[in-house]
């Protein structure tokens, strides 16, 4: 038999994981990216990773990891991915640490750990505040390593546009474009791994980099692809305003003991240093006294927008609050936080550590993503021997990183992220070889015509692009399209706004093909992969509306004001016992896993159980 | 400030064609940077004197001086155009591709030969596997600082554009090269092919091709102290050499 073929699209944590495993094992590898991996988005990750190392005599254990990550997701998660991944997070971090990445040291030269929210521990292992360009440096360094000795071949400047599928409906491969000369070919894989990242352009400005488009994951949901709980959309609760992109402020800020207040006074315009301790209302630790600024993003997010849009004390009346750091010495902010000085200054023009910045939630994360599969041993691990284990309903293709679903529910914590795509990579790598080994026949034998015509859909796609020259400015659309999202489908939600989105959202794919392309050369024709870009995202702005207007109750970052129900403080009084009641109801209703299948009319949206067999749902309080 | 700016733009249709220049208007808006130009562009690709343009193609992707992406020359000066603040640019502004790779179109440009030179040094520690071994090696906090230092390189190329040894047709690895050679050579696994590094810059394009003329750490956006590395890898190359001649 031939030698077994793989692909992997992505090159953040989540795919060069994925790469490593699979080279690792002395498997051939062609690894595909729309940027040298080396830019990928994991770079932006500043605060940290998480992992239950206690190094600080707090008793923190994976098992209270755990705990945290299901309670923190409000219950959504299925649980037996979350409990192997958080086990297995302090030896994630040691083998970074052997990579050579440069984590922070405590005085006795042990790896230093800080807070992070939705937890009481000091979690979060990190290399200043540019963690995910650490880790994804030396992720990058060992396939280069695998690069040179000709395990694994680069496509950098690729980009995927769709699978190849055999006549069972497997995947036998992809259809890749070379950017800089708009060739499109096919090539053949017996398993492929798509790590593409997460959606934020869906949203025009959020705080991801403009290459996460979730272009491919559209495309594969348009090829069949179950996509799982697309309205989960993380608002984070703390980035800098910009007509460009929102830039973050990491959590790991607050973390490091910034705090979040405003005028006591509506409009209060002094400079924020004249304003004295009791003139300031610090309304995260007022409400949360037990977990401060540091209660999960969700809520943070929430109580922001709360305090400026509906109570009026934004800063000067508009939408801003501070995040404090100026009480903070110095030397401590440059030894922790100097990625993140460091954009506030450049980007913001004033120094942090003497002025508090100005900061207000944006569009940050996925917790939804391509629907996978797994099996479960009984004590509530991964079964390591299972080649389901992180695919798609596509049989050979595989989701791993931000464009998977599973880890996170209704709400991510904070530096889980970066765990549950080198994780994800660690068990991914391993599954594909699992599922290859079983596998009849390889991509060699499959008939040409599978990939000759898989090609040639996308190449009369292409040719169709670039004939388009309506009157429509698909930039301009895009930008529209965002703004539109950013006010209807982020922290607040009304069902009113999110029926009225649906007949938007159609109309905006009649007016995608009133498009003109804008420029029919072939070299580097960015505006022709824009017009494929702006097509899958207007499809799952789609999956994300639907998703947020079916599901009628509040859960993580889900908020419908309309369905909110208050928890009463006291745990014994009958107020509580009704709240419970109805929190049970409604509970049962919706712990399920919303699901959408691509069709004609749109997204056709049904439900799955959740495994919630280990930690019982319960309704969550920080305060 | 003006209501509108002016940009004048260095384009290339591909590869070996002629460059030439265009000039385009944009409106301003308060804390824009060059990307929002260029994506003001993007929305209304119409020149001074209004003729109908493709857009200028360029790249990009973290929008925050992270990834290293969008590096373009902007008024002279080489830069990343995402933290090249609008406010603080003379006008007109005048945007060109980098100058020591080749261009692929108007501001985009190939710079896989910096990548070929991390592979010359052996830019990662030869770990045995990915299974679990345990931590690291204790480190001291002012090490981990030093090593820091360096591990922001986001091969940008800022450095080997500025410097004038490295030309478009020469072999030198170039600055940003060797400051990771001097990153992996103090990492306390890496240094165990420390030897081999030092071999490998002992060679054509290697480390005798710096004329240390400094131009690398005044671009370098990220401040990394590349002349302290190369004068500490002369060092050890020299000390190499003879060590190489003694042990032949
Ligand atoms: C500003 C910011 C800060 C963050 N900080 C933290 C933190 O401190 N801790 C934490 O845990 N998480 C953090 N996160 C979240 C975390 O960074 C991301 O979720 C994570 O990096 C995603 O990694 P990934 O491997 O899934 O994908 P990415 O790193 O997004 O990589 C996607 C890859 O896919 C490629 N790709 C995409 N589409 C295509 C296509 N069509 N064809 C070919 N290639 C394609 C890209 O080129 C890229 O290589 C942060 C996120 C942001 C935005
Ligand atoms: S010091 Fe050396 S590497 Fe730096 S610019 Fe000068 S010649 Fe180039
Ligand atoms: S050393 Fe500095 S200028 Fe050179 S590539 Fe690295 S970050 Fe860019
Ligand atoms: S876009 Fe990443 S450095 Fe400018």
């Amino acid at each position: 038999m031939a030698q077994s073929r793989f692909i992997v699209v992505g090159g953040g944590l989540a795919g060069l994981m994925t790469v490593i495993k699979l080279a690792e094992a002395g498997n051939q590898v062609d690894l595909f990216s729309v940027v040298p991996v080396k830019r990928s988005h994991s770079v932006c990750a500043q605060g940290g990773i998480n992992g239950a190392v206690n190094t600080k005599g707090e008793g923190d254990s994976p098992e209270t990891h755990f705990y945290d990550t299901v309670k923190g997701g409000d219950f959504l998660a299925h649980q037996p991915f979350c409990k192997d991944m958080c086990y297995q997070g302090p030896a994630i971090i040691y083998l970074m640490d052997r990579m050579g990445v440069p984590f922070n040291r405590t005085n006795e030269g042990l790896l230093d750990f800080r807070r992070f929210g939705g937890t009481l521990y000091n979690r979060t292992a990190f290399a200043g505040a540019t963690t995910g360009q650490q880790l994804l440096y030396a992720l990058d360094e060992q396939v280069r390593r695998f690069e040179a000795d000709g395990l694994v071949n680069k496509y950098e400047r690729y980009e995927f546009l769709g699978v190849v599928k055999d006549s069972n409906g497997s995947c036998r491969g992809i259809v890749a474009v070379d950017m800089d000369t708009l060739e499109i070919k096919s090539f053949k894989a017996d398993a492929v791994a798509l790590a593409t990242g997460g959606p934020g352009l869906v949203y025009g400005r959020s705080t991801n980099s403009m290459i996460n488009t979730g272009s491919a994951a559209s495309s594969v949901y348009q090829d069949g692809a179950k996509y799982a709980n697309g309205e989960f959309i993380q608002i984070h609760p703390t980035a800098i305003p910009g007509t460009d992109k929102l830039r973050l402020m990491s959590e790991s800020a607050r973390g490091e003991g910034g705090r979040v207040w405003v005028p006591k006074q509506k409009g209060d315009s002094r400079p924020p240093r004249q304003i004295s301790a009791n003139e300031r209302w610090y309304f995260l630790e007022e409400k949360y006294p037990r977990f401060g600024n540091l209660v999960p993003r969700d809520i943070a997010a929430q109580e922001i927008y709360n305090v400026c849009v509906n109570e009026g004390y934004g800063l000067g009346g508009g939408n801003m609050v501070y995040l404090d750091l100026t009480h903070i010495p110095r030397e401590q902010l440059d030894k922790k936080l100097f990625g993140i000085m460091e954009i506030y200054e450049k980007f913001a023009g004033d120094d942090p550590r003497d002025v508090p910045m100005k900061i207000f939630p944006a569009v940050h994360y996925s917790m939804g993503g391509l629907w996978v599969d797994y099996e479960r041993t009984p004590d509530g691990f991964l079964d390591r021997k299972s080649p389901r284990v992180h695919m798609t309903n596509i049989p050979g293709l595989y989701a791993v990183g931000e464009v998977d679903y599973q880890y996170h529910g209704a709400n991510r914590l904070g530096a889980n992220s970066l765990l549950s795509c080198l994780f994800g990579g660690m068990v991914t790598g391993p599954a594909m070889m699992e599922y290859v080994k079983n596998l009849n026949g390889a991509s060699g034998d499959q008939p040409g015509s599978i990939y000759d015509d898989a090609e040639s859909r996308w190449k009369d796609r292409f040719n169709q692009i670039l004939a388009m020259d309506g009157e429509e400015n698909p930039y301009r659309l895009h930008h529209e399209m965002g703004e539109q999202m950013i006010r209807t489908c982020t922290i607040v939600r009304f069902n009113k706004a999110l029926s009225e989105n649906e007949g938007y959202l159609n109309g905006l794919s009649d007016r995608w093909k009133k498009c003109s392309v804008l420029d029919t050369g072939i070299t580097r024709n960015q505006s022709a992969l824009f017009m494929n870009h702006l097509w899958n995202m207007i499809e799952l702005a789609k999956v994300i509306n639907k998703g947020a207007l079916l599901r009628d109750e509040c859960r993580g970052s889900h908020l419908k004001p309309d369905l909110k129900m208050e928890q009463p403080k006291d745990q014994n009084s009958p107020e509580y016992k009704e709240f419970l009641d109805k929190w049970h109801k409604q509970n049962d209703e919706w712990l399920k896993t919303t699901i959408a299948q691509w069709s004609d009319e749109g997204p056709q949206i049904s439900y799955e159980p959740v495994d919630t067999s280990i930690i019982k749902p319960i309704p969550r309080r920080y305060d | 400030m003006s209501s509108t700016i002016e940009v004048h733009i260095k384009r290339q249709k591909e590869a070996g064609k002629q460059p030439y220049w265009e000039k385009f208007r944009v409106p301003y808006q308060a804390s824009m940077n060059v990307i929002t130009i260029l994506q003001e562009i993007q929305r209304n690709p119409v020149t001074t004197s209004g003729e109908k343009v493709a857009p200028v193609a360029w790249d990009c992707s973290c929008l925050e001086e992270v990834c290293g992406a969008c590096t373009m020359v902007i008024n002279g000066h080489v830069r990343q155009s995402c933290s090249a603040l609008v406010d603080k640019l003379e006008q007109p502004i005048v945007l060109e591709p980098m100058r020591k790779f080749p261009v692929v179109r108007d501001l985009v440009v190939n710079r896989q030969r910096m990548f070929e030179s991390l592979k010359k040094i052996q830019a990662w520690t030869a770990i045995d596997g990915t299974y679990d071994l345990g931590p690291a090696e204790k480190q001291a906090p002012q090490h981990q600082h030093e090593l820091y230092l360096f591990a922001r390189c986001m091969t940008c190329g800022c450095c080997v554009d500025a410097c004038p040894q490295y030309t478009r047709e020469g072999d030198f690895v170039g600055p940003a090269a060797l400051g990771q050679a001097y990153l992996f050579n103090n990492n306390k696994s890496a240094r165990f092919q420390a030897e081999e590094r030092l071999n490998a810059l002992m060679g054509e394009g290697g480390i005798q091709d710096c004329g240390n003329a400094q131009n690398c750490v005044r671009v370098c956006p990220k401040d990394i102290p590349l002349t302290r590395a190369i004068a500490k890898l002369n060092g050890a190359t020299m000390a190499q050499f003879f060590k190489n001649l003694l042990f032949k």
